[in-house]
């Protein structure tokens, strides 16, 4: 055998009369694109299965038996093999393949908004014959078609790559948009009246190597060439996606994804994709605002912070530091945090939360921590989280990849189900407030233990629904890890740098100091100041009444924000306008706890500024110096305790005493809600993004349609749904992946708002009746 | 001028016959006739001897694939992996090729045959399940097939533990929907899984390892799967007694066109000269209206022409290959002297462009251009240019020399087949094999019908958006 | 209709039921729509996605690849004249002239009372009796003009119905596997040793 003497994983192929060692198993487009040679191509994508079907990426390939044309994008590298980018045979085939695909292909580039940076123009130039002598009539169809909100199709500019197609069907796993027809009439096209409504389809614009699909967000707005780039972080969710943000003339113009091996594999969704368009909503704040009999008033920062500054000084003061309390934190940097979380310490502030009583205590950092990639190569996956593709939707697209693959299995435990059911090994119907007794016994099934005793186990842990405490989720975990002590946790928690916050300081030191007890203390007047960083508890805390009286009974509320939310215009005292992502510098940290950058883009709305400015001068004006005087500074400080660029950032935390829950009986009423989040709601990112804000799907309440005919009710009617306190007219829809006796309605959808029904008991149940 | 009124197009003859022996009955499509005339004696013989030597006896009766590629059966069979199983046998009777019909015959015919056919193939290559593919359009082929498995199935020749055995195998009936390119064995399979009938590239996906459902998967042909019966019963021995060594046995043949007596022979393979059937009195009895022989297309559509020059080639893969065509699925399509060749050619090159399957873009784009420009020049709106560019536009789909006979007048070498080729499958080589084999063989006619060339039209590929 | 009627559902799901992996029934289902409706309605398109567990999307990826499939009304008899090589040779455009000529309608047309759709048809697998065409996949060989205006009068006056089913019944006999008889439909991926009669010591020493 040759090999003894190699490394076992390379095989050593010659390019161009060049050594070049390539991945064993690897195909000969991607050795010879790392060894910098480039072979013109289409169809190929990195990250999805090689079909063959554009034939640019033909080169000569001698395997020992003379040089044949091949596709080096299905062409596995072997030993000894000879290939030759350059060949006359090699530019020959090249130049027929592009004259071909330009045959039907229109000349209306200048009109094309891929125009610039488009592999067909680019590879023309470089690959092609530079003229054409097709002068018959080309291929005729109407242009362009929507084939959802977000994207249009031009099937005339289609060179039927199947990239989009791919996408949709191999990573996305909704099949909506396929070829039809067949041979020089082959068109990509949705079925008729069904859009191509994934949570995904902006990622087909990103790949499309023509101008066949367009976003509708972006069509028109720019040329490339006009573009600006910086690589950053998308924090629309913790999954912390790699994107790079365009720009031209000082406004976003668009996200595109950015591949990294351990996180998005260049993957984003398309909420994360297309809320750009909320930092420049007309619901930014521009100047502070100072609470008047008029109401708000602009004023000037000077004046807010010394106001904010005296009312700090009054509260300690008069009732100490336990009366003043700061929510939020997880939407900004890590070094917003740091400051915020150091201004606390000096001020002696322990009520802090990162999370508005909507997540997981924070003791689920504590866990042996799991990256995305330890979850993607685990021989199973327990979630007992969300419904990853409506809350972390490229986390969906990673685990859905490894159970494709059949890598990996995944046991769901879940009261609902959710979009990676079809590819569980097992998913386990879980009653609500049963959640550990039903890991438990699952676990005490010999095959499932088999299972879990057949490699790496990591647990994806989250808050699936907010009807019922987070408690039970970490019982579940305990339950778990009792089972299988040597598996690690991914926290699946949902705001886009909640871990960064947590880890930072923006924590409580133990379930006294939490959202929850802020809120009820708030609520019976023991709170002079709450400070609200980019927190909405009037929109998002799970019980609704809690938060209105909480923002009632604070004394004063300060909310430094960015939009203008319902919490800020309702009940704050002083308002600071903040910057938001692409309008300031700094790092973030992902659910793994890994920490990337977020790139400063476009100058900042108004007087905006970023929180850990604002935290820095807050200090000084009461006399603290925090120790830092720049952005770079606090980076510094957060390098050195852990957060390092690049770095997986898991500082320790306690997890607590294990969480017992007794199993939690159904009461009087007939109907245990589940309340949880879908991808589109009401969130500050999406409802001020104009191309997101309609695709929320509207308020509803879905039951198992034997419960439906029990009440006499169908599809569209219109039900009340009563708990003690109070009730909400809902339309109801049949779903009958729930259990009988469970009902499920999405979080954020307007109209009668679940929220009311929630009292932050260990579960929520309702009655259920028809409206006549 | 069929021998028998049932079997149009079949000519009987005095000769060595295999799959055919049938024919001469009406009914010879009944479990009843086919048990009367020796049916299933070939897998009782079978069953009777460990698979394993039935193997090795198809192996070595040298039984040649009839589909159009002459891969030897037995060897086909061994290339599945060692110990990976299921593993399928997918029967091709998506028959579509130009001039190509016998599949259709047999299994109209002697539906039996093929049935047992696929159980001795089962057998002796531990297939599990079997499913019997059949073009969408032969509605009778689909009656007839139905029908007998039916019967079969009911009489214990098919399903659970077979004549008692313990071998097991389903047989399922499949109808396909009218598309050429499907006959191509992956894009068989991909059919077979409900998808678009598009070709996979080998490698990987040769279905001997990565077939159906990505499991190892034998695809044969009707006709070839219609010899084993006949080989299980009488042996190897006996089969290779007929025909010649590197070819043995006997072949289904259709000849069509512009013959005295177009139709379906069963020949000794290897042996018989186009010369033969052509203008044999058992055979074509020669050209109709006592016109001459202008060209020929030895192999179905997609195979190069031949002229009289290559009559007396016998009808033998190898030969033929050297020779500049191929044999392909076994049609002879005869052209006389009345036959305007540029039409002819556009014809088929119209066939295999309404056929691509659209995946590879040399053939989706190359095949349709190659007839746009082929439709200018039949309709007298062509220039010289335009035969230049028919050639170009070729060299797209085929790099290189491609094949194509000798011709004593043209003062003409030969060049053996195969092509190479920029696409997966045929299928777009096929649109522009007939358009070189026109343009090499009779130029003049083409020549003689386009004008002069004009000021070249050429139009720059990109138009430039910008500052690059 | 368009939804499939009871007895064909049950033929579905004995179809279904004959593969390792449902999908594989997509074309035999659609054939079946095509028989129950005389073409493929998008209802039914629907209703096949739900039995196979794929995307309507898909359904009509995969349909709309085939010829034999046809998505809007169809006349009672498709007449499909072949048009390739040999045909070609011996007179098939007479013959699609000749129809069109008679049916007052151009190929690819339906006549107004929904009895007709004409087609140029490409080889047909009957070379050696050329001219030829199929009415609802039924031959006619060797077929001249006025053969073609006799064949389209006696489908006219109802003389082929015995012969001739309407569009979308190819054979009138269907495949039944007893439930006796069938070995059944396995999981490819469920498999994971030889078949019974293959002795597993053959196999792993290699033949």
């Amino acid at each position: 055998m040759s090999e003894t003497t190699e490394n076992v994983d390379t095989v050593e192929i010659t390019v161009n009369g060049r050594a070049v060692m390539a991945r064993k198993g690897e195909m000969v487009i991607a050795a010879t694109d790392r060894a910098g040679e480039h072979i013109p191509r289409f169809c190929y994508h990195p990250r999805m299965s090689p079909v063959g079907m554009c034939r640019q990426c033909l080169v000569e390939i001698d395997t020992g038996r003379g040089p044949m044309l091949q596709p080096s994008c299905m062409v596995p590298v072997a030993p000894g093999m000879v290939v030759d980018t350059e060949s006359p045979t090699t530019k020959r085939a090249q130049e027929g393949i592009l004259e071909l695909l330009l045959a039907n292909h229109p000349l209306d580039c200048p009109v094309c908004d891929k125009g610039g940076e488009c592999p067909l123009q680019d590879q023309a130039f470089s690959h092609g014959p530079g003229e054409s002598r097709y002068v018959e009539e080309k291929r005729h169809y109407e242009k362009p078609i929507d084939i959802s909100a977000l994207v249009k199709l031009d099937r005339e500019r289609c060179i039927l790559c199947d990239r989009c197609t791919r996408f949709a069907d191999e990573v996305a796993g909704d099949a909506l948009i396929h070829f039809v027809e067949r041979g020089n009439a082959t068109q990509v096209m949705t079925y008729p009246d069904e859009p191509f409504s994934s949570h995904f389809s902006g990622n087909t614009v990103q790949i499309c190597p023509v101008g066949a699909l367009t976003a509708t967000p972006y069509r028109f707005k720019a040329r490339p060439w006009d573009l600006e780039q910086a690589d950053s972080t998308c924090t629309t969710c913790s999954v912390g996606c790699r994107t790079s943000v365009h720009s031209s003339r000082d406004r976003v113009l668009r996200f595109q994804g950015v591949d990294d091996d351990n996180v998005n594999w260049g993957w984003l969704c398309d909420r994360g994709r297309f809320n750009f368009e909320s930092i420049h909503a007309e619901s930014r704040l521009a100047d502070p605002l100072i609470r008047t009999a008029e109401g708000l008033v602009a004023t000037d920062w000077s004046s807010a912070m010394s106001i904010t500054a005296d009312l700090v000084r009054s509260a300690l003061e008069r009732s100490g530091p336990s009366s003043i309390a700061i929510l939020g934190g997880a939407r900004g940097t890590n070094e917003d945090a740091w400051a915020w979380a150091a201004l606390a310490d000096a001020l002696g502030v322990t009520r802090r939360d990162a999370q508005l009583d909507d997540g997981l205590p924070v003791g689920v950092l504590g866990f042996e921590r799991a990256t995305i990639e330890d979850a993607a190569r685990a021989a199973t996956v327990v979630l007992l989280g969300p419904d990853l593709k409506e809350e972390l939707p490229i986390l969906h697209l990673r685990l859905r990849h490894a159970a494709v693959e059949g890598r990996t299995r995944i046991l769901e435990f879940s009261p609902t189900g959710s979009g990676l059911t079809k590819h569980a090994w097992r998913s386990v119907r879980t009653p609500v407030g049963a959640a550990a007794a039903t890991v438990a016994a699952t676990l005490a099934d010999a095959e499932v233990a088999a299972q879990l005793g057949s490699g790496p186990v990591v647990i994806v842990a989250g808050r699936h629904d907010l009807a019922s405490s987070g408690d039970q989720v970490m019982a579940a975990v305990q339950a778990v890890l009792r089972a299988v002590p040597t598996a690690t946790v991914l926290p699946a928690l949902r705001r886009g740098n909640v871990v960064g916050a947590l880890n930072a300081g923006c924590r409580p030191d133990g379930a006294g100091n939490d959202a929850r007890s802020i809120l009820v203390d708030a609520a019976e007047g023991r709170i002079e100041v709450l400070f609200l960083l980019g927190a909405d508890p009037l929109a998002d805390v799970p019980d609704a009444d809690l938060a209105r009286r909480a923002l009632q009974g604070a004394r004063r509320v300060v909310s430094l924000d960015g939009h203008g939310c319902a919490s800020t215009m309702v009940a704050a005292d002083v308002v600071l306008p903040a910057a938001v992502m692409a309008e300031k510098s700094g790092t973030t940290t992902n659910l793994e706890g890994r920490v990337s950058t977020v790139s400063h883009k476009v100058t900042v709305h108004g007087t905006a500024r970023p929180d850990w400015m604002v935290a820095v001068e807050l200090a000084l004006a009461l006399g603290h110096d925090l120790g830092v005087g720049s952005l770079e500074d606090i980076t510094g400080r957060l390098a050195s305790g852990g957060a390092a660029l690049g770095a997986i950032w898991a500082p320790s935390i306690a997890v607590g005493e294990p969480v017992t829950v007794e199993s939690v009986a159904p009461s009087g009423y007939d109907y245990r809600l589940v309340v949880s989040r879908v991808l589109y709601d009401g969130a500050v990112s999406t409802s001020n993004s104009a191309s997101l804000a309609p695709l929320t799907a509207g308020p509803g309440v879905s039951m198992h349609p034997l419960d439906m005919e029990r009440l006499g009710v169908v599809d569209g009617d219109v039900v009340t749904v009563t708990a003690g306190r109070g009730g909400v007219e809902l339309p109801v829809c049949a779903d009958d992946r729930l259990d009988r006796g469970v009902v499920w309605v999405p979080f954020g959808q307007g109209g009668g708002d679940p929220r009311e029904l929630i009292s932050g008991g260990a579960v929520t149940d309702v009655s259920i009746a028809r409206v006549s | 001028m069929s021998d028998y009124a049932w079997a149009p197009g079949f000519v009987a003859g005095d000769r060595p016959r295999i799959v055919t022996s049938r024919f001469e009955h009406e009914d010879s499509y009944t479990l009843a006739r086919y048990e009367a005339t020796g049916g299933y004696a070939g897998l009782r013989a079978a069953l009777a001897r460990p698979a394993a030597d039935v193997h090795e006896e198809v192996r070595a009766s040298t039984l040649l694939g009839r589909g159009g590629a002459g891969f030897p059966a037995g060897v086909k069979w061994g290339l599945t992996p060692q110990g990976v199983f299921p593993r399928y046998l997918v029967v091709n009777g998506d028959e579509s090729e130009p001039g190509t019909y016998k599949d259709r015959l047999l299994m109209e015919r002697d539906p039996h045959q093929l049935i047992e056919g696929c159980l001795i193939a089962c057998y002796a290559a531990g297939l599990s399940r079997c499913f019997l593919y059949i073009r969408g359009e032969m509605a009778l082929a689909q009656e007839r097939v139905a029908t007998a498995l039916n019967e079969a199935y009911a009489a214990g020749y098919i399903g659970k533990n077979i004549l008692g055995s313990e071998f097991s195998v389903d047989i399922v009936l499949h109808w396909g929907a009218g598309a050429y390119v499907v006959g191509e064995e992956t894009a068989l399979i991909e059919s077979l899984e409900g998808n678009r009938g598009m070709p996979r590239l080998k490698p990987p996906y040769f279905p001997a390892a990565i077939g159906l459902y990505g499991k190892p998967t034998i695809v044969n042909n009707v006709e070839t799967l219609s010899n084993l019966p006949w080989i299980a019963h009488h042996g190897a021995a006996a089969y290779t007694s007929i025909g010649t060594e590197s070819s043995p046995g006997t072949r289904m043949v259709a000849v069509s066109g512009h013959v005295r007596r177009p139709g379906v022979y069963e020949i000794v393979n290897g042996t018989t000269t186009f010369r033969d059937l052509i203008y044999g009195d058992e055979f074509c009895q020669g050209i109709r209206d006592g016109n001459e022989l202008k060209a020929f297309v030895p192999g179905g559509g997609s195979a190069p022409w031949f002229l009289p020059d290559q009559l007396d080639l016998p009808f033998e893969g190898r030969l033929v290959g050297a020779a500049g065509s191929m044999l392909g699925s076994g049609a002879i399509m005869v052209m006389d002297s009345t036959t305007d060749i540029p039409s002819a050619a556009l014809t088929l090159t119209k066939f295999y462009a309404h056929e691509s399957c659209g995946k590879c873009v040399p053939c989706r784009e190359g095949g349709t251009w190659l007839m746009r420009i082929l439709e200018r020049v039949v309709e007298g709106q062509g220039t010289q240019d335009d035969l230049d560019l028919l050639l170009e536009v070729g060299g797209s789909i085929c790099p290189g020399s491609m094949p194509h006979a000798a011709s004593s007048e043209l003062g003409l070498e030969a060049t053996p087949f195969p092509y190479r080729m920029t696409t997966i499958c045929f299928v777009g080589p096929s649109a522009y094999v007939p358009v070189h084999s026109a343009l090499t063989l009779f130029r003049s006619e083409f020549e003689s019908r386009v004008a002069p060339s004009r000021s070249k039209t050429r139009i720059p590929v990109t138009a430039i958006g910008g500052e690059r | 209709m368009a939804r499939f009627n009871e007895t064909n559902l049950a033929t579905a799901h004995e179809i279904i039921a004959r593969y390792p992996r449902p999908k594989s029934a997509l074309i035999p289902l659609l054939h079946l729509a095509q028989e129950q409706d005389g073409y493929v309605t998008d209802e039914a398109m629907r209703q096949i996605a739900d039995l196979v567990g794929v995307t309507p999307a898909e359904v009509i990826g995969t349909g709309s690849f085939y010829e034999m499939f046809r998505f809007e009304p169809t006349g009672r008899y498709l007449i499909n004249i072949c048009g390739t090589m040999s045909c070609a040779l011996l007179g098939a455009s007479d013959l699609l002239h000749a129809a069109e000529r008679t049916l007052g309608i151009h190929a690819g047309g339906t006549t107004a009372d929904g009895m007709f759709t004409l087609h140029q048809a490409e080889c047909q697998a009957a070379c050696t009796e050329a001219p030829c065409l199929q009415v609802n996949y039924r031959y006619r060989f060797r077929m001249t003009p006025d053969g073609v205006e006799q064949l389209i009068d006696d489908l006219r006056a109802g003389r082929l119905d015995d012969e001739i089913p309407p569009h979308g019944t190819l054979a009138r006999v269907r495949q039944h596997i007893p439930a006796d008889r069938g070995v059944g439909a396995v999981d490819p991926d469920a498999v994971d040793g030889p078949p019974a009669w293959i002795p597993v010591t053959v196999e792993g020493a290699g033949s």
